[in-house]
């Protein structure tokens, strides 16, 4: 199995981004996916800008792949997914039917990223012919659906074309919305939103009435309150997963990956979840929940 | 512009018919629907009256086949678009792509409209449907501005379904996991949104209190309005600071809008709540029709009448409307 640094979901300052990549390159990560996956307006580091990256980390030993925006609302956006699929080098992540489309009419090969709704394998099947060459699964789905996708996959005789990842460690993107949560954290609206998801590197943090962590507000993302991890669960993704993905969220992401790629080499080591974790989704039970 | 209409029960689709109605939308008993609740929606006997019903008074009839199909378990959303086609049905709302592919393949005469759970947004995706799918419409996600939908139906050459009125899904649709992370249960997965088998009410020293699998969405003072605990519309802390996170409790309310809908080539306004009650159909689609019908006699003349206004406050969530996110500033 191999271990992948998810795209960095938050919104950091160019120097920053590019320091943490420099980091990576000489980390324990097999693949690094990189790009703005969440807001358009987010231009720290701009299209040229994250393409020159790439192909900068692209010369050392490691999978390079440009992740791309879910939400697609406006031509302008499309003009910066059909930039990305024209870089010439490094693959893509589409997070969007939309990019799977211009990569289909390019000929390209594809990444279907965990935002796209594929459930079962008939889908799988049709986006394979299209140039589907990994699959990351929706964060909602178990180990169980995985199981029951891979095996309807074999039967059609396709499991040897695709590769399965898996969103492993991390806080879970859970929905996208048009409005900006951290613009109305601060009672901006959208528009006028002083690119203020700059000044929370991990997102914002929001809890019950009750002090319990519900979710983390990361522009017009939502995402998962606890950090999912799974990994105590990587006995049971045997001859089913492929990879693992790390969401990135700072420098110890880095460590994170170390720790996986050790735990993949010993068996039956048990490291218990903090309360602030969950890894519920994989077991078949609320995605907040430990099993 | 045609006015379609929420049926949740054979009840509902007749007074819809009844009060003006150019089509209804309706779902089958079972998972293979995003509102899959209890008590809700047609059994084979009811489908077949329901689609008499429609059909004898000359109006369209739309089947809802709108979630995810499980893995091993396709043949119930395959067994679905049969229904669909059995029944007579003017068109099949589907959202799931091996669903559509069915039905391409074995039914090209079946117009198939891309459901607003497939969370088409831009031309480029909806060219992806249109070229692996023919469909024949676009239910659009509520995250779209009022100009990016001009911006879509002049470039994309298709007929755009839009909502219109009804509760806000704050997120696109079939992109939202909040449900299952708090319950195990999504509408891509299950066909429903913060499932009424999790809600828990408890009055408390502090209030009345609604909860969700147990997690705390809501308290409410004594003079506060309850609403169903969504959990998109529950009142969380940040930072010490207590209020309604990502929205508030509050309908879509797009009656100013409707000139602009026309005139933009807007082929149908969707009416939300195959899970409300005859008496909110037959209110809703009377106010509707009568918009519409207000609009087409003389456009230049047209404006919200304050009693339809009136009229959808006291149907809506929270007794409140918004223009969602076709007003830029909501964003």
């Amino acid at each position: 199995m191999k271990v992948s640094l998810g795209p960095l979901l938050y919104y950091w300052p160019k120097q920053q981004t590019i320091d943490f990549y420099q980091h990576a390159i000489s980390s324990d990560a097999d693949i690094i996916y990189l790009g703005e996956t969440v807001c358009s307006k987010r231009r720290e580091l701009k299209t040229r800008d994250w393409i020159e990256l790439a192909s900068s980390l692209n010369k050392h030993n490691k999978e390079i792949v440009l992740s791309t925006m879910a939400l697609l609302e406006a031509p302008s956006e499309l003009s910066v997914i059909k930039k990305l699929c024209e870089n010439g080098e490094v693959s893509i992540e589409a997070n969007d039917l939309a990019t799977v489309q211009i990569l289909t009419e390019k000929k390209l090969p594809f990444i279907c990223g965990p935002a796209i709704n594929c459930y079962n394998a008939q889908t799988l099947k049709l986006l394979i012919n299209q140039g589907m060459q990994r699959w990351v699964m929706p964060v909602e789905l178990s180990r169980d659906w995985l199981a029951d996708l891979v095996e309807d996959s074999h039967k059609m005789g396709l499991r040897d074309q695709y590769e399965v990842e898996v969103f492993s460690y991390g806080h879970l993107p859970l929905a996208y919305s048009a409005r900006c949560f951290t613009a109305r954290s601060e009672n901006k609206a959208k528009d006028d939103c002083g690119l203020t998801c700059i000044n929370y590197p991990q997102g914002r943090l929001i809890h019950t009435q009750e002090e319990q962590q519900v979710f983390v507000l990361n522009g017009i993302q939502t995402l998962s309150g606890y950090c999912y991890n799974l990994i105590n669960d990587l006995e049971s993704m045997h001859d089913l997963v492929d990879i693992l993905r790390i969401s990135p969220n700072s420098l110890n992401s880095l460590e994170t990956v170390t720790e996986f790629k050790r735990q993949l080499l010993q068996q039956n080591h048990y490291r218990p979840l903090n309360s602030s974790q969950c890894n519920g989704y994989w077991h078949s039970i609320p995605g907040l929940g430990q099993g | 512009m045609e006015l379609l209409c929420p049926a949740g029960s054979l009840p509902a689709l007749k007074v819809a018919i009844d009060c003006g109605a150019d089509a209804v939308y309706i779902g089958l008993k079972d998972e293979t629907n995003a509102r899959h609740f209890a008590g809700l929606n047609f059994n084979a006997s009811k489908l077949v009256k329901g689609a008499q019903y429609v059909a004898d008074n000359n109006k369209h009839l739309h089947v809802a086949i709108n979630t995810f199909a499980h893995p091993g378990q396709e043949k119930r959303w395959y067994n679905a678009v049969d229904q669909c086609v059995d029944l007579g049905a003017n068109a099949a709302i589907i959202a799931d792509i091996a669903t559509l592919d069915y039905a391409t393949r074995k039914y090209p005469d079946l117009a198939l409209h891309l459901s607003v759970q497939a969370s088409a947004t831009n031309t480029a995706a909806i060219e992806f449907y249109q070229r692996n799918f023919n469909i024949k419409r676009v239910v659009l996600p509520r995250v779209l501005s009022l100009h990016q939908v001009k911006q879509l139906a002049r470039n994309s050459h298709i007929p755009l379904e839009v909502f219109a009125f009804g509760s806000l899904c704050i997120m696109a649709e079939g992109r939202c996991y909040l449900s299952s992370y708090f319950t195990g249960e999504s509408p891509n997965t299950v066909g429903a949104c913060s499932p009424a088998k999790f809600v828990r009410w408890q009055e408390t020293s502090q209030g009345l209190t609604s909860r969700l699998n147990n997690i705390l969405i809501d308290r409410y003072h004594n003079d506060e309005k309850a609403g169903y605990p969504t959990l998109c519309k529950g009142r969380f802390n940040l930072d010490g600071q207590i209020y309604h996170t990502l929205e508030e409790p509050t309908s879509l309310n797009t009656l100013s809008l409707l000139p602009d809908l026309i005139e933009m080539g807007i082929s149908s306004v969707k009416i939300e709540g195959r899970q409300r009650s005859p008496a909110y159909v037959e209110q809703i689609t009377r106010v509707w029709r009568a918009a519409i019908d207000s609009y087409m006699q003389s456009p230049a003349q047209y404006q919200v009448k304050p009693q339809w206004d009136q009229q959808l406050e006291n149907l809506s969530e929270g007794n409140q409307t918004t223009l969602g996110a076709y007003h830029r500033s909501w964003q």
